[in-house]
């Protein structure tokens, strides 16, 4: 299975899959000391169209690409937004450029969550630390479109208090009606009175219909592992675990291999698994 | 298909007419054994008598550095792609090699084409020639690539006092009738052809596969917790040369390559291959395939088992290339398999 990029056309009338559209940084906002937002619109006055859980290749003139996750939801028009760590050379490079600088976008690349399946569910989002950016996308998405959907609980874990991200969503988040939020730090810092403990330390907080409830998990590799035993134990079916694998993903076009497990190209089957679907590959979780 | 006898003496004089319109890609002796394609000035150069060459004529297709964008940076920032070809003729490709190119073909022809790689390959015409002699690694016969009967312009089959020419493409034939002097086969020819042929897969008979074509990618899957890959990981270096002399290893990175002006640069994709250490690192430090044994494992998988899955063959085309660059001697997929099936 594969997905057909955009592909975009030079000023000389030639086409390349590895083309970037030029985009700009419209506004920038620091989240933490490693993470920060940046609000993108591209030059050509288009909507990125992207799906939740889709990600773009950005582009650094003369350093290099990078694969980000779409962290705003497709309802939100005008622009996208991305959540990055600075933690390789694009993403350095990219905490250091202020609104109106010029940067490179390809994408949407990969296969978002499945929104259309997942409607009518009750839905259990799990972040762990960054992985609030790619689920960010869709939660929003979730709220925007209420109606659709049963129950929506969050279990948001960030090592310390001062690495929760997207403090004003969190507020909204705690005193909502719309759904059911559950936070947790695995180390205690300054005036945090919240749940300290690793996420999985929040499933046995709330009492769940496996049969309607699907879980979408997301975080660093090392909490799969745990956080999905936790998604069983509570009788999730694997079928309605869903996950977003995080791997090398140079040309986001099923061609240079980085991010293959097994035989599956990430950039094209996933960045977003069904559970089911990759739990019998040795490398995936 | 159809078929057309030139002359041995007249193979030459087609060759250098052939070079006089546009850039010929041959075989070539490069030191006492060792055969490389190179670029032709004159027919004498080329060898249609050889074993193996260092690497395959992919280099000409999917170069091993190719620039795929040029961009300006500073106060106006532009992008395009660039896009590189010219009219090449290729001569003197065995059928492991053409197999070889067809799959790069399906590869970047899939959804999602690459146009890069799309217009260097229009341009190019291959002329496809039988196998005279095996190289000690090859094992072509397990592989289904001694012989092959699409996936050229033109083909010889040496018969002799001439070569029978299997015409492959419009537009091989049309560059057959234009620079050469052939005639139409005769019966005789054709069944004398049909003969050698017959016989070459028999070369590759003393180094041989010992599970058929078909049961590979089951053999594998059998086997994926094979203490094999361990024991290969302990010699292996991660040098990555399997995957750099490999005809069907295609995967890239890309980099950016500044001026020294500062102001200008490229972006350039440069072969890489998945032994490499850090071929699965993301930025954060985490690798995806940091074991060596999994690295070692996933080659032989893609080799025997994903493209098979995939496109109905193997990733390996049996050329022996890889085990014969390979150091410590590790990299050879005949032994690789046959131990995996006799469970040691």
């Amino acid at each position: 299975m594969t997905t057909a990029a955009q592909v975009q056309t030079g000023s000389l009338g030639l086409t390349s899959i590895y083309l970037p559209a030029l985009a700009e940084i419209t506004r920038t906002e620091q989240l933490t000391k490693m993470e920060k937002l940046f609000e993108i619109r591209l030059k050509n006055g288009q909507e990125l169209g992207h799906q939740p859980g889709q990600f773009v290749e950005v582009s650094l003139f003369g350093i290099g690409e990078a694969p980000i996750s779409v962290s705003s939801s497709p309802t939100k028009k005008g622009s996208f937004e991305l959540a990055v760590r600075s933690v390789g050379n694009v993403t350095k490079a990219l905490h250091q450029m202020n609104p109106g600088a010029p940067l490179g976008i390809r994408g949407p690349f990969g296969k978002g969550f499945p929104v259309e399946e997942i409607k009518g569910k009750d839905i259990l989002f799990v972040a762990g630390g960054i992985g609030l950016v790619p689920l960010r996308s869709l939660i929003n998405y979730v709220l925007d479109k209420r109606s659709d959907f049963g129950r929506v609980i969050v279990f948001f874990g960030a090592k310390t208090p001062a690495e929760q991200l997207f403090l004003d969503e969190l507020a909204k988040w705690r005193t909502s009606k719309e759904m059911e939020y559950l936070e947790t730090v695995d180390r205690s810092e300054g005036s945090w009175k919240g749940n300290v403990g690793v996420i999985t330390t929040l499933f046995p907080k709330v009492t769940l219909d496996p049969k309607k409830t699907v879980a979408v998990i997301v975080g660093p590799p090392i909490m799969y592992r745990f956080a999905i035993l936790e998604a069983q134990v509570k009788g999730i079916p694997d079928d309605q675990i869903i996950v977003s694998l995080e791997r090398r993903m140079k040309c986001g076009v099923g061609k240079c291999g980085h991010c293959q497990i097994n035989d599956i190209y990430v950039c094209q089957e996933g960045p977003v698994f069904n559970y089911a679907r990759i739990k019998n590959l040795k490398e995936a979780i | 298909m159809t078929f057309r006898t030139i002359q041995k003496k007249d193979l030459p004089p087609f060759i250098d007419h052939l070079i006089q319109t546009m850039e010929v890609v041959g075989v070539r002796e490069k030191v006492e054994g060792k055969y490389e394609f190179a670029p032709l000035e004159s027919s004498s150069q080329l060898c249609l008598d050889y074993d193996v060459t260092l690497l395959s004529p992919k280099k000409y297709i999917l170069p091993s550095r190719e620039t795929l964008l040029r961009f300006k940076t500073g106060e106006k920032v532009s992008c395009e792609p660039v896009l590189e070809s010219r009219p090449r003729a290729i001569v003197g490709i065995h059928p492991y090699d053409l197999k070889g190119i067809a799959q790069l073909d399906r590869i970047f022809a899939d959804a999602n084409q690459d146009e890069h790689y799309r217009r260097k390959r229009q341009e190019t015409l291959l002329i496809g020639v039988d196998i005279k002699r095996a190289s000690s690694y090859a094992f072509c016969k397990s592989m289904n690539s001694a012989v092959v009967q699409q996936g050229f312009d033109l083909f010889l089959t040496d018969i002799g006092p001439s070569y029978v020419v299997a015409i492959g493409t419009k537009k091989g034939e049309d560059l057959l009738g234009q620079y050469a002097t052939s005639k139409p086969s005769a019966q005789g020819e054709i069944a004398k052809r049909a003969e050698i042929q017959e016989k070459i897969p028999y070369f590759f008979s003393l180094n041989s596969v010992t599970t058929p074509y078909s049961e590979l990618p089951k053999l594998l899957a059998d086997h994926g917790e094979s203490k094999l890959y361990e024991e290969l990981a302990e010699k292996c270096f991660s040098c990555g040369s399997c995957n750099l002399v490999c005809p069907t290893c295609y995967c890239f990175d890309v980099q950016d390559d500044m001026a020294l002006n500062l102001s200008e640069g490229e972006r350039v994709r440069l072969w890489d291959g998945c032994l490499l250490d850090g071929f699965a690192r993301v930025a954060s430090g985490e690798n995806f395939r940091e074991d060596r044994a999994e690295r070692i494992r996933h080659r032989i998988f893609r080799k025997g088992k994903y493209i098979y899955e995939k496109y109905g063959e193997h990733g390996c085309v049996g050329c022996g290339r890889c085990a014969s660059a390979c150091l410590p001697d590790i990299a050879n997929p005949v032994e690789i398999f046959n131990r995996l099936k006799e469970g040691k």
